[in-house]
């Protein structure tokens, strides 16, 4: 227990690699013009087109939110390029630049034949554009469409005008609106009637170009009876500069149906001083729309420079249920503000939060939570448990929970702790015969069980090392 | 085995103890008495390799200097201390716990992990012999135990990790009769012509189940007086002031 843990945890970022490869990039800077570029090289219909000028006008006219407990230089957005994509043409995996596949090997992504086995269908993003989609044909038989958005703004432009926005609308909030106007890529699912997905949809991200930010926009819809699970995982190269990441998550569920989303973010955090590191603000937001439906998030955030975020539910069916659990980590000097918005507006719906936030070294982790109970929610029930651990004495935890409740048949729980890993609990531990590092990792898995026991197996595998990984050396 | 000189220890700044000399052969247990405040466990925590002790002086474990050690190296050289209060570790399972204790002391000294069947049976084993109820296995370590099963807990997890050198610091504190007949059959389970016991308690009645060698008493900082079984009778009847004072 000494300063040269400090050494231990500024550990070189262990994805932090960087792939050169030819990108097509548009110059720095946001106008109509660039939009209008965007639009073109991604041969967008015109209604697409108008639908992102509509966006960008609106976002001139917005100020960037304040309120967040997060601290960090004003973003000048006329310094990003908003479009980069490798060159090619792709439509075999033969193709693919072995460089990528080198990146992917080294993500360990599984695009290779033998994770066929492993049921997992990739959708990997490289920068903006998806360069490889596998799966698409098996799931096509079921009548499930797992592709980019970009094609299915292309190929099924009825679901995406249907419901686009339809969640979280153009002008939703600064971040949200810039996603609109300038998204370049992301993930589309649709899961037809009484369809259950046999597999567990993925999709890798990945920062790569120098500068470009990335605007991922994802659009998940559940038909009826259906029920999909989708893993999101991030890492990005060692950089530098700041990157903005705005990204935007829709989900939808009809009567019936559940959409089961898991997150594993592991961007680049920047340096013990808060120096570089990826700027994170994520709208994700999923609608209930039908009676029995659910929607359920899990999250494991670990990297990034600063989080901004809140994967939330609009309780609109019956008995619908939404879920939220999270598990987010900030050390070196990151920042956090995430929790969860559970908006009840159905009969007898409900909600879970759970929310497990770990500070170390100097890092800041705020829990920001919104439950609103409106007058026509009879019966609505919701419970909260936000649970904050703190390693060493420089990091900091805060807690914003609001309640907001119109029905007074509504049943509304709140409980928080806040404590600390003790040198005693570690001198318990090592005392047994456990590494210092060894009981921290123990006790931190321990203090996130019930996020993690969420996530499907493997990445609750790939959740425990990161969690290690990322407090290894900590405590000091 | 262990070797105690002019040991000085602090902790949170405070000089606990000064000036201590203590020797412990192979197959002797030593009882350490005294008021409250003594510094009894203070002792025991500088020989088990506290965060929150400052030592000064020599511990020699097996004829090996253990000041520069941490506490789980010291630990997998087959030092255990038992906790007056056991520490509770929310959401982390009795039984993985102690796995993973224990391969990791295996893994450290070269050996192979125990398989989970092996592991298994011994467990199963030991919690019969100590009368432990099989629930606390998948209960959180320590997490809402009764006082009974916290000890008990700390004397299976010592059986199961076969320490040379115990240190057991009031074991014996809120436990009722039958229970502390298990813990003392635990205790006693272990005892070889190799394994040495110090014993802190209270109570003369642990002792009349695990017969000690030595009785020390300390006060002011350091041993002030040592004799053997008699000396704990001695103190439960006439108390601290008379025995000290004659």
């Amino acid at each position: 227990m000494s300063a040269e843990v400090d050494n231990i945890i500024a550990q070189e970022y262990t994805l932090g690699f960087e792939t050169d490869i030819q990108t097509e990039q548009a110059p720095l800077g946001l106008n109509e013009d660039i939009i209008k570029f965007i639009s073109a090289k991604k041969e967008e219909p015109q209604w697409m087109l108008e639908w992102r000028l509509k966006a960008y006008q609106k976002w001139l006219k917005m100020d960037e939110p304040v309120w967040a407990h997060v601290h960090y230089p004003p973003i000048d957005y006329q310094s990003i390029s908003y479009y980069s994509a490798p060159k090619q043409n792709i439509s075999s995996l033969d193709e693919v630049d072995p460089q990528i596949l080198e990146t992917y090997r080294r993500l360990g992504i599984p695009i290779e034949e033998q994770k066929i086995l492993a049921g997992v269908a990739v959708d990997a993003v490289f920068d903006s554009v998806s360069v490889k989609t596998t799966f698409s044909e098996k799931l096509l038989e079921l009548g499930i469409i797992f592709c980019s958005i970009s094609e299915a703004i292309k190929e099924h432009p009825e679901l995406v005008q249907k419901y686009m926005a339809s969640v979280v609308p153009m002008g939703d909030n600064y971040f949200a609106c810039l996603n609109a106007a300038v998204f370049t890529d992301g993930t589309f699912a649709y899961i037809p009637k009484n369809v259950k997905c046999p597999m567990e949809l993925s999709t890798y991200f990945r920062i790569n170009a120098l500068n470009s930010g990335q605007f991922e926009r994802t659009l998940i819809i559940a038909d009826e009876g259906s029920y999909v699970s989708y893993n999101e995982g991030c890492s990005a190269p060692m950089r530098d500069e700041n990157q903005l990441h705005a990204a935007v998550v829709e989900l939808i569920t009809l009567k019936d149906a559940e959409i089961k989303y898991s997150t594993i973010q592991n961007w680049y955090p920047g340096d013990k001083d808060g120096k570089g590191g990826i700027y994170n603000f994520v709208t994700k937001r999923g609608k209930c729309l039908g009676d029995n439906s659910k929607i359920s998030w899990t999250q494991v955030e670990t990297g990034a420079a600063i989080t901004w975020k809140y994967p939330s539910c609009i309780l609109l069916g019956e008995h619908s249920r939404g879920e939220f659990y999270s598990v987010a980590i900030t050390s070196l000097a990151q920042q956090a503000d995430t929790g969860s918005k559970m908006i009840h507006l159905g009969k007898n719906s409900s909600s879970t939060i759970i929310s497990k936030g770990i500070s170390a070294m100097k890092g800041s982790n705020a829990y920001r939570g919104l439950v609103k109970i409106r007058p026509q929610a009879s019966h609505a029930r919701n419970f909260t448990q936000c649970d904050s651990l703190l390693i060493g004495s420089q990091c900091a935890a805060h807690t914003y929970p609001y309640i907001d409740i119109k029905n007074p048949s509504a049943q509304v729980e709140h409980e928080a702790t806040t404590s600390k890993i003790s040198d005693e609990q570690l001198f318990y531990a090592q005392s047994r015969g456990l590494s210092e590092e060894q009981a921290i990792s123990l006790i931190v898995n321990g203090f996130c069980k019930e996020v993690l026991n969420q996530l499907p197996m493997e990445f609750a595998v790939e959740a425990r090392a990161l969690l290690s990984l990322t407090l290894e050396g900590s405590v000091g | 085995m262990l070797t105690i000189k002019n040991l000085d220890v602090e902790i949170a700044g405070k000089e606990v103890i000064k000036d201590l000399d203590l020797d412990i052969k192979e197959g002797e247990v030593h009882v350490i008495m005294g008021l409250n405040g003594t510094g009894k466990s203070t002792l025991l925590k500088a020989i088990a390799g506290s965060y929150e002790t400052k030592t000064k002086g020599n511990i020699e474990y097996l004829g090996e200097d253990i000041l520069g050690l941490n506490a789980n190296e010291r630990a997998t050289k087959g030092i255990f201390m038992s906790f007056q209060n056991p520490i509770e570790i929310p959401g982390v399972n009795t039984v993985y716990f102690l796995r993973t204790a224990l391969n990791e002391q295996r893994k450290s000294r070269g050996e192979e992990p125990l398989s989970s069947p092996d592991f298994m049976k011994q467990l199963q084993e030991k919690m019969a012999f100590l009368e432990i109820d099989k629930n606390i296995l998948q209960r959180s370590l320590n997490v809402g135990f009764s006082g009974g099963e916290k000890k008990k807990s700390e004397i299976l997890q010592m059986m199961m990790l076969s320490p040379k050198l115990i240190l057991l610091d009031e074991i014996d504190s809120g436990l009722d009769i039958d229970a502390l007949k298990s813990v003392a059959k635990g205790i006693n389970a272990l005892r070889t012509p190799q394994t040495s016991l110090i014993i802190i308690t209270h109570y003369n009645r642990l002792l009349e189940y695990v017969k000690p060698d030595f009785v020390h008493i300390l006060d002011s900082q350091k041993i002030v007086k040592r004799g053997d079984a008699s000396l704990a009778k001695e103190l439960e009847e006439k108390g601290y002031e008379d025995v000290l004072s004659s």
